[in-house]
């Protein structure tokens, strides 16, 4: 491998990690603040990337109201499902939201597949769903990268950049990192924990809408099961970075997508195995450091 | 009013009449019942034995694994595998031949599904070790990623699982006496294991690991027992439903197969042998009664299409409004027992007598 191709694979690797990310950052806020596994966060992502299709094919938005549109809608639905699916259970067994929130996402699978169809649908500029300049190649020198990915990059980074100032200088944020500490103690503070339980729910889905709709230009392909396989990616991407953690999100997403894009470009003909990586990288980072790269340990209570 | 207790060799008798009585039950339905019926009937012994195994893990030891489906997976392979004839696994094998000893195998139904069981067993012996470090929810993770990959294994050596093509025409070994003598079998020796010392160990793991350590119980090696035990007849019921479908692929053992397994559990009460029995019966019957939601319907003269895929959208409902609304299942806890039983005839009857016990 020369340094051409290796440069080509690692621009790639990192616009895969950023929407590991920006997806990553959904489980992470989730987490670190109610210590349960949103299993439905990818498809909520998978939604995300419906909501744009339809608002563009179906109400004729142009593409930026149609993302903006997105993300928003998006935003409601992971309100709603922590309304309706986790608030219930806040002080059951951790357990039993564990289980709800399984049957979250397989309802939203189902619910997709009989809403929007079972078939793939295609999510590609030709349908007029974006501008096709997204997709124009840039040369430098023999490297050919196409728009997307430094829009990918781009947008990542802009994300990221808002979502740390929310997080580290709002008083929205300061609640939150209050709740993760301990809500209880957050009530008392005269904070309307629920209130920002459900903004967290919204931030988080919103990113997997922005990672939905990247992801959906990268690889133009959508049926209801889109968001499974990156979900889970994101979700260990959050545990190799440690779960509660935003930057450790960061890391993490970036890390899994370097990782995958890297194995298969060296090895490729282990590529039948690429998702099975992810939960190599799971099981490894689980046994040697469970609390992950940037995680806290928390001592067992007696 | 007292409750009273039947004496064991009462409840061994009672026990042996119900077996009796089941026994016979089949024996008139696989002379009179159609195809169909026992088709059911097939797969409600084989989910008995997914939810009591899954149970026994989940529920009883407290081990939150997702990772059934990869050990249904690993007993449906090893088991076709072996008794497919020799000609027919030349004939599947299209892209790359089998390897060597499976290639020359072909064996009969029973020492198959013993195989299939304890390669399975094995699998579970070596995913426990890593994975039982992990508590709560990092272990459900960890046991779905070992399911999936599984699957992902099975999807890609093609030499061995032929890949994405999967196996067919596997002999359609599986009737009723298999099905309902292994679950019996199943629940016979886990609800004996549940009734005994190892068994009181396990529930005391569940409920805290760290009180149970100090008892003096060993937590890792009896977790790791449970999880073996519960892998063993997962891949003994995985061979049995290999045999009945006769045809598999990766594709039969995503998530989507624990998911299934989860909700007979849920519903029939985490934690409880009986309820996994009734849950997985009630399931497999009323998953055939949804179909009603699949097929065409009219209203009037205008016939709407059926709609596919509506049945999974209820049973995940289904699954959330249990957990929302009535989160201990049916049996939650507690057992079917000839002494429940008794005590509640007992009380029915004294009720009825009006005030005077």
């Amino acid at each position: 491998m020369n340094v051409q191709t290796f440069l080509q694979h690692f621009i790639n690797a990192l616009s895969l990690g950023g929407i590991y990310a920006l997806i990553a950052i959904g489980y992470t806020m989730v987490y670190g603040i109610l210590r349960l596994i949103n299993f439905a966060h990818g498809d909520v992502f998978t939604y995300g990337i419906y909501f744009a299709f339809y608002a563009v094919v179906a109400f004729f938005f142009p593409w930026w109201m149609a993302f903006i549109f997105s993300i928003f809608v998006t935003a409601l639905l992971g309100a709603a499902i922590e309304r309706v699916a986790y608030r219930p259970l806040r002080n059951a067994p951790r357990i039993s939201a564990l289980i709800t929130a399984i049957g979250v996402s397989f309802f939203l699978e189902n619910f997709a597949i009989v809403a929007f169809g079972g078939r793939a649908k295609s999510f590609n500029p030709q349908t007029g769903i974006y501008p096709t300049t997204f997709l124009k190649m840039l040369r430098f020198g023999n490297i050919r990268v196409p728009l997307l990915t430094f829009l990918t990059l781009g947008v990542v980074a802009l994300v990221l950049i808002i979502l740390l100032w929310i997080v580290y200088h709002t008083k929205v944020g300061m609640a939150m990192r209050a709740i993760s500490k301990d809500i209880t103690a957050t009530r008392l503070m005269g904070v309307n924990a629920d209130r920002i339980v459900s903004f967290t729910f919204m931030i988080g889905s919103g990113l997997a809408a922005v990672g939905g709709i990247l992801w959906a230009m990268k690889y133009p392909q959508i049926y209801p099961f889109t968001g499974m396989i990156p979900g889970l990616k994101a979700f260990i991407a959050a545990v190799v970075g440690g779960i509660g953690s935003i930057q450790g999100a960061m890391i993490g997403g970036f890390t899994l997508g370097v990782a995958e894009i890297m194995i298969v470009a060296f090895f490729p003909s282990w590529a039948g195995y690429k998702d099975a990586f992810a939960y190599a990288i799971l099981l490894v980072m689980l046994l040697f450091r469970p609390t992950g790269i940037l995680g806290v340990e928390v001592p067992e209570k007696v | 009013m007292q409750r009273k207790t039947l004496s064991t060799k009462t409840q061994f008798f009672l026990t042996l009449f119900l077996v009796l009585g089941i026994w016979f039950l089949l024996f008139l339905a696989k002379n009179n019942a159609s195809e169909y019926v026992i088709l059911i009937l097939n797969l409600i012994a084989i989910n008995v034995i997914f939810a009591t195994t899954l149970t026994f893990i989940n529920g009883i030891t407290g081990i939150f694994s997702l990772g059934h489906a990869g050990f249904i997976a690993i007993g449906a392979y090893v088991s076709s595998l072996l008794t497919l004839p020799i000609e027919q696994k030349e004939m599947s094998f299209l892209i790359k031949p089998l390897i060597y000893p499976l290639n020359k195998v072909e064996m009969s139904f029973f020492p198959a599904c013993i195989i299939a069981g304890l390669v399975s067993a094995l699998f579970g012996y070596i995913v426990a070790a890593p994975s039982l470090r992990l508590i709560g929810d990092y272990l459900a993770i960890a046991t779905l990623g070992l399911g999936e990959t599984i699957r992902i294994i099975a999807n890609n050596t093609w030499s061995i699982t032929n890949g994405a093509l999967g196996l067919k025409a596997i002999p359609p070994y599986t009737n009723l006496w298999w099905t309902w003598g292994w679950a019996f079998v199943t629940v016979l020796v886990i609800a004996s294991l549940v009734k005994s010392s190892y068994g009181r160990a396990l529930k005391a793991i569940r409920e805290d690991s760290l009180a149970a350590k100090a008892m003096g119980i060993n937590v890792f090696s009896h977790q790791v027992m449970s999880f073996v035990l519960g892998s063993f007849f997962a891949g003994i019921g995985g061979a049995l439903w290999a045999h009945l479908i006769t045809t598999i692929d990766p594709k039969s053992f995503m998530f989507v197969k624990t998911f299934e397994i989860l909700i007979m559990t849920v519903l029939g009460g985490l934690g409880s042998i009986s309820g996994a029995i009734i849950g997985a019966a009630i399931y497999t019957v009323g998953l055939e009664f949804l179909r009603v939601l699949e097929a065409p319907f009219s209203i009037g003269s205008i016939t709407f299409p059926g709609i596919p895929g509506m049945r999974m959208v209820v049973l995940s409902l289904l699954l959330i409004l249990l957990m929302l609304f009535w989160r201990r299942g049916i049996m939650g806890r507690r057992e079917l027992s000839w002494d429940g039983l008794y005590n509640l005839l007992r009380r029915i009857r004294f009720s009825s007598r009006g005030d005077r016990a």
